[in-house]
């Protein structure tokens, strides 16, 4: 067996893995909360690749950063979290919550058009053409490793603040008050009310948080693989959502493990199986269906839980 | 103006409430008074839980308005009906299932100032309800009918109401602990918390009660002293089965 092959997927699985975890996170708990499948929500990752992008260019470029790399990364996500978090709300409070009370094929197809309105209006304001990082000049190609196992700064970096911000989600939502908050309005919406909890600030918050998350993603995936486009969030969006699938939609752990399943499978499709880096969304796919017609509420969704 | 010289805490005046074009609840006028508990009487489907809603804030009449404690609050949300002294035991309890006993205590201090719920709040709701003490780390929806009847009374006293509204509290619960959940009423109406009670359990319900009101197809049909409505002709045949 060729060890460090397969240590090098592993690595680029668990990073891309990470990236589709913090996409379904955002998917899953939309879904929790409305019952709605955000069709938005890669756009808004997308969305997020750009700002991180504006953001390192107002501070002066890949190659003359005005600060000293690390400040201008960390600036970079901070930047592109609050932006894709404003964006979510907004698209919460202007396209979805009017819908709140319609048929639940309305804010599908809202979300649909949410979808397009943010590629086309990427298209428009920022162009066609690729845009790069260059993360190499920013951070330079230094690698560390561990015995055979070799991670980029960009993976490192990737990985360890998907970890720091799932560890950060798990504690809001179990802990905190606006967390709990969340909780009883997805179980729950008119029970919440009764307890006096103001339902529409807690979808608010939910689309922050989600939207930052996917906010966050993109900025990895970008620092890591360099380029980001209008339509990056086509494909991204739908391995978030088949993450959250795979996981059991409603279920944040199950984001989480769906999300570095798919990217594991990915990566290691690519590598290992016939065709794979032409056919890698064939394989992830078709796990996707495997696992559905297995489970068919997710690995760690639960069947329709009653309402006592 | 009122019978025992209590103040008006709660008055709905003219109430016209609708779902889509269908009639609900129809010229509705009701009130309860400081430290008062109330009845509120009806078959299925008579418009019971919609009058609680409406007191709520969960549906807007189309007509009429809510007034407590002398204010107008009528366009307000419910979030801030509820600051203002409200609370309730909803129909079917509504408890949160996934959630801890402890945390479902938590939601109903949910407006307090620290909303985690000070200690003595815990400490008075597990004065009333021992048992919730010993299982406040367990999940809600585990728990027995009666169990969960606790809770959600626990959860309603989390924040002090003023006005308690309890939605058929004995519905789904043995005999013996229909006994025992009026009993527990009555001690917490004692303390001074008002309340109004809907119940198809009429019997019961204007035993403990001061005064009540029958509902009919979303219309008043009788109200009055709980002892004069007991011994109503038409009540009697209608709800009392005697
Ligand atoms: N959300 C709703 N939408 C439409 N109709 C409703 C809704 N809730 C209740 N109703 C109708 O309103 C009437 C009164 O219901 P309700 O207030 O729940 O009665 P009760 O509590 O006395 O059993 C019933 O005919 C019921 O079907
Ligand atoms: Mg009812």
């Amino acid at each position: 067996m060729n060890w460090s092959l397969f240590w090098d997927l592993t690595v680029s699985g668990l990073t891309l893995g990470s990236v589709y975890a913090l996409i379904a996170l955002g998917y899953t708990m939309v879904y929790g909360i409305l019952k709605l499948l955000n069709f938005a929500h890669g756009d808004v990752y997308m969305i997020g690749a750009f700002m991180g992008w504006f953001a390192l260019h107002w501070l002066g470029g890949p190659v003359n950063p005005s600060a000293t790399a690390w400040l201008v990364v960390v600036l970079m996500f901070l930047f592109a979290m609050v932006a894709c978090g404003g964006l979510g709300v907004a698209i919460e409070r202007f396209a979805y919550r009017p819908l709140r009370n319609a048929p639940r094929i309305a804010p599908l197809i809202s979300a649909l058009g949410v979808s397009f309105f943010l590629q086309n209006s990427a298209l428009l304001l920022f162009g066609a053409s690729f845009r790069d990082y260059d993360t190499f000049h920013l951070i330079g190609a230094k690698t560390y490793n561990y015995k055979d196992i070799f991670l980029s700064v960009p993976q490192l970096l990737t990985i360890v603040s998907a970890i720091g911000l799932m560890i950060g989600l798990t504690l809001l939502v179990a802990r905190t008050k606006i967390g709990k908050a969340m909780r009883a309005t997805s179980f729950d919406r008119e029970a919440a009310s009764m307890m006096g909890i103001d339902v529409d600030r807690v979808i608010a918050s939910t689309f922050f948080i989600g939207s930052a998350l996917a906010g966050a993603a993109g900025v990895m995936f970008a620092l890591v693989f360099g380029q980001i486009y209008h339509f990056m969030g086509f494909l991204a969006g739908l391995k978030g959502f088949t993450a959250a699938v795979i996981g059991g939609i409603g279920s944040i752990p199950g984001a989480m493990l769906g999300g570095l399943l798919v990217g594991l499978a990915e990566s290691y499709a690519t590598g290992y199986l016939p065709q794979g880096s032409t056919f890698q969304n064939l394989y992830v796919f078709a796990l996707l269906i495997l696992i559905i017609l297995i489970r068919p509420s997710g690995l760690l969704g639960k069947a329709d839980v009653k309402k006592v | 103006m009122s019978v025992n010289g209590a103040a008006s805490l709660l008055a709905l005046v003219g109430i016209d409430t609708y779902y889509g074009q269908i009639h609900i609840l129809e010229k509705l006028n009701l009130e309860v008074r400081e430290g008062e508990l109330v009845s509120l009487l009806g078959g299925n489907a008579s418009g019971k839980s919609t009058t609680l809603k409406t007191i709520l804030g969960l549906v807007q009449p189309r007509n009429g308005t809510v007034e407590f404690r002398g204010e107008n609050v009528t366009g307000r949300t419910t979030s801030y009906r509820i600051k203002r002294g409200m609370a309730i035991v909803p129909e079917n309890r509504r408890l949160f299932g996934p959630m801890t006993v402890l945390e479902n205590l938590e939601m109903g201090a949910y407006l307090n100032r620290d909303g985690r719920g000070r200690k003595e709040d815990f400490e008075r709701v597990y004065t009333l309800f021992p048992l919730l003490k010993e299982r406040r780390n367990q999940l809600a929806g585990t728990l027995s009918g009666g169990e969960q009847q606790m809770v959600a009374m626990g959860r309603a006293l989390m924040s002090h109401p003023k006005l308690l509204l309890m939605d058929e509290p004995s519905m789904g619960l043995a005999p013996i602990l229909v006994e025992r959940s009026f009993e527990i009423i009555q001690q917490v109406h004692q303390s001074g918390v008002a309340m109004l009670i809907v119940e198809q359990n009429a019997n019961m319900a204007l035993s403990i009660a001061d005064r009540g009101y029958v509902l009919s197809t979303g219309r008043l049909v009788l109200e009055g002293p709980a002892g004069q409505l007991l011994e109503h002709e038409d009540l009697r045949k209608a709800y009392l089965g005697r």
